[in-house]
């Protein structure tokens, strides 16, 4: 695999009343060209932290670790090399696009800023670029388009034009943070499918973050589970679903709502409430809501390891970080 | 939603400006004083500063619409002099004020930590500076001018814009744009710039409209203290300096330009407040 990015041990944390806030704890990721990896977690699990950690983005909080981008490390990298890598080689898309886009500047200008800037392309050159991007994110009348201001297109149509700006310059990863959370699900599945298409041409490799274990699983190969600041389990896509070996990821996956069938009368969710980073437990994070805890889990914290045979090659194989060894599924609901 | 042009948004706050008559009857009534003001002076016989002893206060009459004062000098093209220096003084020191002020909050707030705090206190201690002895002070020493009203004004009247600008700015670079303006990894001058002023430049728009007033009724103050320009020169300030002092034998010297000088207040206020309604970008159509 040629790796792209590779993250080690990264460990993010910010300054609390009461002492350091970890928010990401010893993380590893990597990810090669073309790869499509999706990170899942409640609010507060860190994945936003992770995303804007690989930018350079996340002031005043304190990045430990190690992020190489073709074997340039970026952890405490000078400004100056985050900002040729930012929207360069690394682009972001935001959660909610009705307040991504400046509502005082036309599209057309907002979307050749950073080719613009990055590849100091003529005004035309830059043009004649945007006008392509727009084509590939489906946008009808590009050349309209290129007038209008943010506040008069849909919301839909504004992720269309973030997912653009992200994709002129060429960059080798996306980072798409809850891009379709803001969106109707109609839309949602119109924006996955189009990030899905825009990976396949251009080899371009996504991170996409989501709360919505739905939304990963339609798009993404590799999927890491996070919680309280660390991944859980991480496995391809599928073996997630079949197989997952995390409480915390089959209390996830059953309380995806089924499409078909007899809706269950009470939907499933995951008892208790999320982690609070200040005040963690010695053991597992998970532990004080996870059904098959036991002592062990409450003393000590357990690693990420493998669960697949070692043979497997590096993209497919399936880590967990949990004690228990036993089959899940009997805390049916 | 128009489907023929694009609309930017200057354009639809100028629409919905164009639906607010309080706000038009301001602009309107400003703009109507501008011209006299200007054109007046040009075309009277009677200029601002040679005394005619053979009229001293005389009422206002078919040569001399608005009357004589003391010296017997013309009070319309007083008046219209008065109009222009107020007007310069206020729209002058306003900009200026409001460059300052945009500045110093928008750096403050944009870089923020040790900065901000800096740039802040002193503000704060500009702020507790009082600046009416400190003018008399001034004014003592270095004499009547013209520059020193300026200098005063200027210096009171930056403080609350650079305030609200910094604290628009902090809440500006919580937006997703600016997050994701720097995701596309533009520099903090292009930042600033691009995506920084031009959001930040309605609600100045709405502040300059408010500054202006403020500085014209300061400027009349000073002018009324025997502080602000020098005779023959006249603002609105020191006509109704004038004025005050025949209030019982001939009212209209205090009356007219007491009366042009709220006109002008209340036409700045008017305007401010549709700017404000205007401006507002989340404003329904």
């Amino acid at each position: 695999m040629n790796a792209l990015l590779t993250v080690r041990n990264l460990r993010i944390s910010y300054r609390g009343e009461r002492g350091p806030l970890r928010v990401v704890d010893g993380v590893d990721l990597d990810l090669g060209a073309g790869d499509f990896l999706g990170v899942v977690g409640e609010s507060g699990s860190g994945k936003t932290q992770l995303l804007l950690a690989l930018l350079g983005l996340n002031d005043g909080a304190h990045v430990e670790g190690s992020i190489r981008y073709r074997g340039e490390e970026l952890v405490a990298a000078p400004e100056r090399t985050l900002r040729h890598l930012r929207g360069a080689k690394i682009g972001m898309i935001f959660q909610d696009p009705m307040t991504a886009l400046n509502p005082y500047l036309s599209i057309g200008t907002q979307l050749t800023e950073g080719i613009r800037r990055h590849q100091g392309a003529t005004r035309a050159a830059a043009r004649a670029r945007a006008l392509e991007m727009l084509d590939a994110v489906h946008i009808t009348e590009p050349r309209r388009r290129m007038r209008q201001h943010p506040h008069e297109l849909s919301g839909g149509m504004r992720q269309r034009i973030v997912i653009a700006m992200t994709m002129i310059c060429e960059p080798d990863i996306i980072l798409a943070d809850e891009p379709t959370t803001a969106l109707d699900v109609t839309v949602q599945a119109q924006i996955l499918t189009l990030l899905h298409e825009l990976r396949a041409r251009t080899r371009v490799a996504v991170i996409l973050v989501s709360h919505d274990l739905g939304v990963i699983a339609e798009v993404a190969d590799r999927v890491a589970v996070m919680y309280a600041g660390r991944i859980v389990e991480q496995a391809d896509a599928p073996t997630l679903f079949a197989a997952a070996r995390h409480p915390y990821t089959e209390g996830l996956r059953r309380s995806i709502v089924p499409l078909e069938g007899e809706l269950p009368r009470r939907l499933p969710t995951i008892g208790g409430l999320p982690p609070n980073l200040a005040a963690l437990p010695p053991g597992c994070a998970f532990s004080p809501r996870c059904g098959y805890a036991g002592e062990r889990c409450s003393r000590e914290p357990p690693a990420l390891e493998l669960v697949s045979a070692p043979d497997v090659a590096p993209v497919q194989q399936h880590r967990k970080a949990c004690h228990y060894e036993g089959p899940l599924g009997r805390l049916a609901p | 939603m128009s489907p023929a042009r694009s609309a930017t948004p200057w354009a639809r706050a100028w629409q919905r400006l164009r639906r607010r008559p309080p706000a038009l009857i301001g602009l309107g009534t400003l703009i109507l004083i501008g011209l006299l003001a200007v054109i007046v002076p040009m075309l009277s016989p009677y200029d601002f500063a040679t005394p005619d002893w053979d009229a001293l206060l005389q009422a206002p009459t078919g040569t001399h619409w608005f009357g004589t004062d003391a010296l017997g000098r013309d009070l319309l093209v007083r008046l219209m002099w008065g109009c222009r220096i107020s007007l310069l003084v206020g729209l002058a020191a306003s900009l200026i004020s409001v460059l300052i002020g945009v500045l110093w909050g928008a750096t403050a707030g944009y870089i923020g930590g040790k900065t901000d705090s800096l740039l802040m206190r002193t503000v704060d201690v500009l702020y507790s500076v009082p600046f009416i002895p400190l003018v008399i002070v001034l004014t003592v020493l270095f004499g009547r001018s013209f520059l020193l009203v300026f200098v005063a004004i200027g210096a009171v009247s930056w403080l609350d814009i650079a305030r609200i600008v910094r604290g628009q700015t902090l809440s500006l670079k919580n937006r997703e744009f600016i997050e994701a303006a720097r995701a596309l990894g533009l520099g903090d001058a292009t930042m600033i710039r691009r995506h920084l002023l031009p959001n930040l430049l309605g609600i100045v728009i709405i502040y300059a409209t408010l500054t202006v007033p403020a500085v014209i009724i300061f400027e009349a103050f000073l002018s009324f203290l025997g502080l602000g320009v020098h005779a023959p020169l006249a603002s609105l300030g020191t006509l109704v300096a004038d004025g005050a002092h025949h209030l019982k034998s001939h009212p209209y010297l205090l009356t007219i330009p007491a009366v042009f000088l709220t006109l002008i207040i209340v036409s700045f206020g008017l305007l401010g407040d549709g700017l404000r309604d205007a401006l507002d970008p989340h404003e329904a159509r």
